[in-house]
């Protein structure tokens, strides 16, 4: 009897064959799966965005001639001491113990190169990278790990972290090969741990306390230094809002591609929204209350290029923040490490086991011989190359646009290439004047 | 010595703080007595002198916060986050404090007469709390270092997720938190129990041997899915 030809194997859409290998993983470990790197998955981006340019209704300026500056002064609001930067990106907070001492020195050598900000992290101020920063914002985060006076009163700026985008609710992670004997005495943890940071403030809950909290802070650091409040993307118009109420010179907001160190899979792609929907509602909330570009909005997560960064100007935000680019600008995902990605099981470009300490660039790592990999000379210069170019870049937007600064980028000079860009964006889709939930914000 | 008053009523907070903070090191000014707190936030916080401040009334949230080496005491009551952060020194309050009492501090001692609501040292890193009289529920959440007594009863959830933070109670415990548990008292902490009731002034009312001491189980220091319904 003849055979019924078969059909070719056909893959679901749904159980693809990711899905399929995490049902297998989750089995036969019965842990969820933790990871560092940002949300993977395809979103709505910068990328739906495009500039229209000059035109015979405006024209541009000329290239190399004349001047489009990029200045930007963070924390007018109430601080003495405000913030200075050459460029508005700045670089986000990642903690030393995620990160190691030559990675964390390499971002402010190439931070300082570039006239630009870092930020501590989880588990406080090293004195690497208070020598190596000219301009350091101190984290202050649920965990208080590394909190102390000496380190507030050192710092340019205090960034009260309520949340972050690769995990909006949740607190911080770092598995015990990462904690070593300086990363576990810097937090007051015994080594070896599994640390688990807390997810909320242990000494005050809701806004009305953090008006209180940010008085302390204010009060501690007699009214110098601006006061920041970060939140992870979920509720951009409310959160800005109240961050105002409470007393913010600057709000940061983080959307879900922001990159964690070390957080479950199921949160770093299931909770949160995208960095392009998180901006207009946190700007409208600033026009609102009458305080837009008075309050300054740094916009984070998923921030690639020159490109992006003028968008999120053109969209409302004051700077932007890079995390995950920085590293890679350091070393990270480097392809001629491709035979000890393999051998870790993924691939140059792929590698996201920042949680697990063995790093082949030597940046995501406790390891002293992974760490000692990276020369954080030659690290930090090429973020500083890697920030000048992405300023060049938005310069060129800029000056392509009319614009003789980066702030006066302006949503006017933006339009979309979907609907759902268009939508969350609130510029209209390209070719139509038509900006689908326009005033439905 | 000169004793230097200063008056809540009279003058803004901002220039109490920020004469504590710009006191030279070897300040003849180290005695303080501030009146008229009013229930008033972060009074003398991050005072990094050794000086010695007596505040005359009640006081509200993060009263000495980040405390380092100041003898700081508070006649009436204290709000949210008495001490919080603490570094070093010494904080006395003689009424009651209200929740999250020495969080997060660093060293120092804390010194309580009356009783502490929830989550008095949580997250404590180095501190020692005295409370003379009962704590509320969650007390030392995440405790990681530092030594918690209470002459008093403790509330629910005592020690949740505790790290190496010491819990001495006298009184009732109402329920232990996840991965804390009761341990057999040894010579080294009835010694550390013992200097702590007689820095505190409570030596002479209550006893070491009176108290039970708790600390943590240590089984949720990595993750594994058999404890995972202890969170």
């Amino acid at each position: 009897m003849e055979e019924t030809p078969k059909s070719p194997p056909r893959w679901s859409a749904s159980f693809d064959p990711h899905t399929i290998a995490y049902i297998q993983r989750a089995a036969s470990t019965g842990i969820y799966d933790i990871r560092g790197f940002g949300a993977k998955r395809k979103l709505p981006h910068f990328d739906d965005l495009l500039f229209l340019g000059a035109s015979i209704s405006r024209y541009p300026l000329e290239g190399y001639r004349e001047r489009c500056a990029t200045d930007v002064v963070l924390g007018t609001r109430f601080a003495k001491k405000p913030v200075v930067l050459k460029t508005p990106v700045t670089i986000a907070g990642m903690s030393f113990g995620a990160l190691s001492g030559p990675a964390k020195e390499a971002l402010g050598r190439g931070a300082t190169i570039a006239g630009t900000s870092t930020t501590t992290g989880d588990g406080g101020m090293t004195p690497e990278e208070r020598e190596h920063s000219a301009t350091l914002v101190y984290q202050y985060l649920p965990s208080r790990y590394g909190m102390d006076l000496d380190s507030l009163r050192k710092a340019d700026a205090i960034e009260v972290v309520v949340g972050q985008g690769a995990k909006p609710g949740g607190g911080g992670m770092l598995l015990g090969q990462k904690i070593t004997e300086r990363v576990a005495g810097m937090r007051n943890l015994p080594p070896g741990i599994d640390q688990r940071s807390a997810c909320r403030h242990p000494d005050w809950t809701g806004p009305d306390d953090l008006e209180i909290k940010l008085e302390e802070l204010r009060e501690i650091t007699d009214w110098e230094k601006p006061i920041y409040v970060k939140v992870g993307a979920s509720r951009p118009y409310f959160d800005t809002a109240l961050a105002v109420k409470a007393g913010a010179d600057v709000v940061v907001i983080d959307g879900m591609q922001g990159g964690t160190a070390a957080t479950q899979e199921v949160f770093i792609e299931h909770v949160g929204i995208p960095t392009l929907a998180a901006i207009r509602p946190a700007v409208k909330a600033l026009q609102d209350l009458g305080l837009h570009r008075k309050v300054q909005l740094v916009i984070s997560g998923g921030i690639r290029s020159g490109a992006d960064m003028a968008k999120a100007l053109a969209l409302g935000a004051d700077a932007v923040a890079i995390g995950t680019a920085a590293l890679i600008a350091l070393g990270d995902q480097d392809p001629a490490l491709e035979a000890e990605y393999r051998k870790l099981g993924t691939t140059a470009g792929a590698y996201d086991d920042w949680q697990d300490g063995r790093d082949p660039a030597g940046i995501t790592t406790q390891d002293p011989e992974l760490a000692a990999r990276l020369d954080p000379v030659k690290a930090g210069r090429r973020l500083a190359n890697y920030l000048a170019v992405m300023t060049m870049e938005a310069q060129a937007v800029a000056r392509a646009c009319g614009k003789s600064h980066l702030l006066n980028l302006e949503p006017e000079d933006l339009v979309a290439l979907t609907m759902e860009a268009s939508a969350m964006a609130g510029v209209p889709l390209a070719g139509t004047d038509w900006i689908p939930g326009a005033g439905r914000l | 010595m000169t004793e230097t008053v200063f008056d809540l009523a009279a003058a803004p907070l901002r220039d109490l703080n920020g004469r504590l903070h710009a006191l030279p090191e070897q300040t003849n000014e180290t005695s303080w007595v501030l009146r008229n707190p009013q229930g008033r936030h972060a009074v003398a916080v991050g005072v990094d002198r050794p000086i010695s401040v007596r505040i005359e009334g009640h006081v509200g949230y993060y009263c000495a916060g980040f405390n380092s080496r100041a003898r700081i005491e508070i006649t009436g009551n204290a709000g949210v986050g008495l001490a919080e952060n603490m570094m070093s020194g010494e904080v006395r309050v003689q009424g009651d404090a209200s929740q999250a009492a020495g969080a997060t501090g660093r060293g120092g001692l804390l010194v309580i007469g009356g009783n502490a609501g929830a989550r008095c040292g949580i997250s404590m890193k180095g501190i020692d709390i005295v409370v003379r009289g009962s704590v509320g529920h969650m007390s030392a959440f995440m405790g990681q270092e530092g030594n918690l007594v209470v002459l008093g009863d403790a509330g629910d959830n005592l020690g949740d997720s505790l790290y190496e933070a010491r819990l001495f109670v006298r009184g009732a415990v109402k329920s232990l938190g996840a991965d804390c548990e009761e341990k057999p008292m040894g010579e080294a902490e009835r010694a550390i129990l013992a200097g702590l009731l007689d820095r505190a002034g409570f030596a002479a009312e209550a006893k070491p041997e009176e108290f039970r001491f708790y600390g943590s189980a240590r089984k949720l220091y990595h993750f594994h899915v058999d404890y995972a319904d202890s969170y």
